[in-house]
């Protein structure tokens, strides 16, 4: 019970394209995992699949315990999800969008209320509670985007590119929120075009034309690749891809 | 001449300050990075510069020619790549590039030499429109089609955002190669690992210049001795490092850790390193 994704011969077609072939693995209660590949290698795919947004053509997943094929529904209610592309909405204050999303994850109304000023408070929000999220620097938008995302306390968090753009040092932030709800015991499932990032987690994977050619901790690889930095063996790795193309 | 030349720019909207008091100047030839956050103003001086918006107060001039007086001769003469992608979508790749050789009085095959090597990645798909193409082809069209008038100056604003390693390695030789070709480039990127490839770099943050120079004499002003501290768990070792008072600062970098010394002592464990660009921005954005 310890394993919160159980991925297995997972495999999504359109037409004759194959965009994920036959990928299989576990990620643990807790873990901060990388999922990382090039452009293309299908990445998307597999998220929007373990999300319960599209089914696999074959193969099957565990999601919180939640069968991706049958039960979409459940595993909605026990995800979290946060992406560059799409956090918060701008045209909302920071409160009305933290109940907003609170309420389609299924919080009730009165602990919507006490969580709110709690989390506020943890993130040293306290005044910015009627600002209209578009007035926030991008690195706090990213902030309450991940809190957001984990509000509702689900098994998992995905995080498709949460740095994209952030400064050096607001990205370090964003990681210590990471690592925090990794300690409580949520999962993290995180993508990230930054190699140094890849470090930060406790295993990765890259993905390469739809397969899974590495997985492993950080150190494993680099003994196992004889490289000195993740960076040189995604390079290694990613440079063979025959599709560079979404 | 200079390629670019700005003098003390400033720029607000609706009273909150984009940029304030930008002064720089580009050679020509030169490959120039702009590296900075989201948010922090390169947007906003790449549209200055491609005479898209006026600034409030200073001056720009690219190729001699002023912002403001000479718009139309530096349209004319400059290539601009938006971040956001902004070819027509429902004109095929061929189409694209022809109209936009055609805005500017030339031919696909006058100036086929300067965009063979990205348009050939291209080419098997010309008759796909844009639209369908993927982020990285959408790339290589959108800089054939900035690079089809062979501008003198090429302006790319954050060409590589959202781009995997690879992908960006390939796209940094591009440049190299069109640089070669006496192309004048300005590039904006938030990746600090990109700087390093520019003949010179402004450091760029809230609307401000933190410093230009090149990436090798910047890492040298770097004020303090840098320690590099290894450890397999990155919470912890933080948690470690912060508790201890001579630890002046103390920031995560892959499977280590850089630290600065409030005193530095004598036969300390700690392993010196070379700063790199992403050390001196965090030193200088505190």
């Amino acid at each position: 019970m310890d394993e919160v994704i159980v991925v297995r011969n997972l495999t999504k077609r359109f037409g004759a394209f194959t965009a994920v072939d036959d990928i299989s693995f576990e990620v643990k209660k807790g873990e901060i995992f990388g999922f990382l590949g090039a452009n293309g290698a299908g990445k998307t795919t597999v998220i929007r699949m373990l999300c319960g947004l599209s089914k696999p053509s074959s193969g099957n997943a565990l999601v919180g315990g939640f069968d991706i094929r049958h039960q979409s529904e459940k595993i909605k209610a026990n995800i979290g999800y946060m992406s560059q592309r799409f956090s918060l909405y701008e045209d909302l204050k920071v409160w009305e969008n933290i109940k907003l999303f609170a309420g389609i994850y299924g919080m009730k109304k009165k602990d919507i209320a006490i969580k709110t000023d709690i989390l506020l408070e943890e993130l040293g929000f306290e005044s910015q509670k009627e600002t209209l999220v578009s007035a926030l620097p991008l690195g706090w938008k990213q902030k309450l985007a991940f809190s957001v995302a984990i509000f509702h306390n689900p098994k998992v968090v995905f995080l498709d590119e949460p740095t994209g753009g952030v400064d050096p040092v607001v990205r370090r932030q964003f990681w210590e929120l990471i690592y925090k709800t990794a300690e409580k015991g949520i999962t993290v499932f995180v993508t990230t075009h930054y190699m140094d990032e890849a470090e930060y987690c406790d295993r990765i994977s890259i993905m390469v034309d739809g397969r899974i050619e590495a997985l492993d901790t950080p150190r494993a690889l680099k003994e196992k690749f004889s490289s000195d930095s993740i960076d040189d063996i995604f390079y290694q790795l990613a440079r063979n891809a025959k599709r560079k193309e979404d | 001449m200079k390629a670019v030349r700005v003098n003390n720019i400033s720029k607000a909207y609706k009273g909150k300050l984009a940029l304030e008091d930008i002064s720089f100047e580009v050679e020509k030839g030169e490959l120039f990075g702009i590296i900075g956050p989201d948010g922090a103003g390169k947007t906003t001086l790449f549209r200055i510069m491609t005479t898209l918006i006026l600034a409030d107060e200073g001056e720009a001039k690219v190729d001699d020619y002023d912002v403001v007086k000479d718009y139309k001769l530096i349209r004319e003469r400059v290539g601009y790549m938006p971040g956001r992608f902004s070819l027509y979508q429902d004109l095929t790749v061929i189409e694209n590039l022809d109209f936009f050789a055609s805005l500017f009085n030339t031919t696909v095959e006058e100036n086929y030499d300067l965009i063979k090597d990205i348009y050939k990645q291209i080419e098997p798909f010309k008759d796909r429109r844009a639209g369908a193409l993927s982020g990285g082809m959408k790339q290589k069209l959108a800089l054939s089609c900035a690079l089809i008038h062979k501008p003198s100056v090429l302006f790319l604003d954050e060409p590589t955002t959202g781009v995997d390693p690879v992908s960006r390695k390939e796209f940094w030789h591009m440049l190299k190669n069109l640089q070669k070709q006496g192309i004048t480039i300005v590039v904006s990127t938030p990746y600090m690992d990109e700087a390093n490839l520019c003949n010179r770099i402004a450091l760029i943050n809230n609307g401000e210049f933190l410093d230009i120079d090149s990436p090798q004499n910047l890492i040298k002003k770097f004020p303090k001795k840098l320690y590099s501290v290894e450890g397999d768990n990155m919470p912890k070792l933080l948690k470690t490092l912060r508790a201890n008072d001579n630890i002046e600062t103390c920031f995560s970098f892959g499977d280590c850790c850089h630290i600065t010394l409030n005193n530095e002592t004598k036969d300390n464990d700690y392993k010196e390193i070379q700063p790199s660009i992403e050390d001196y921005f965090i030193r200088l954005s505190k």
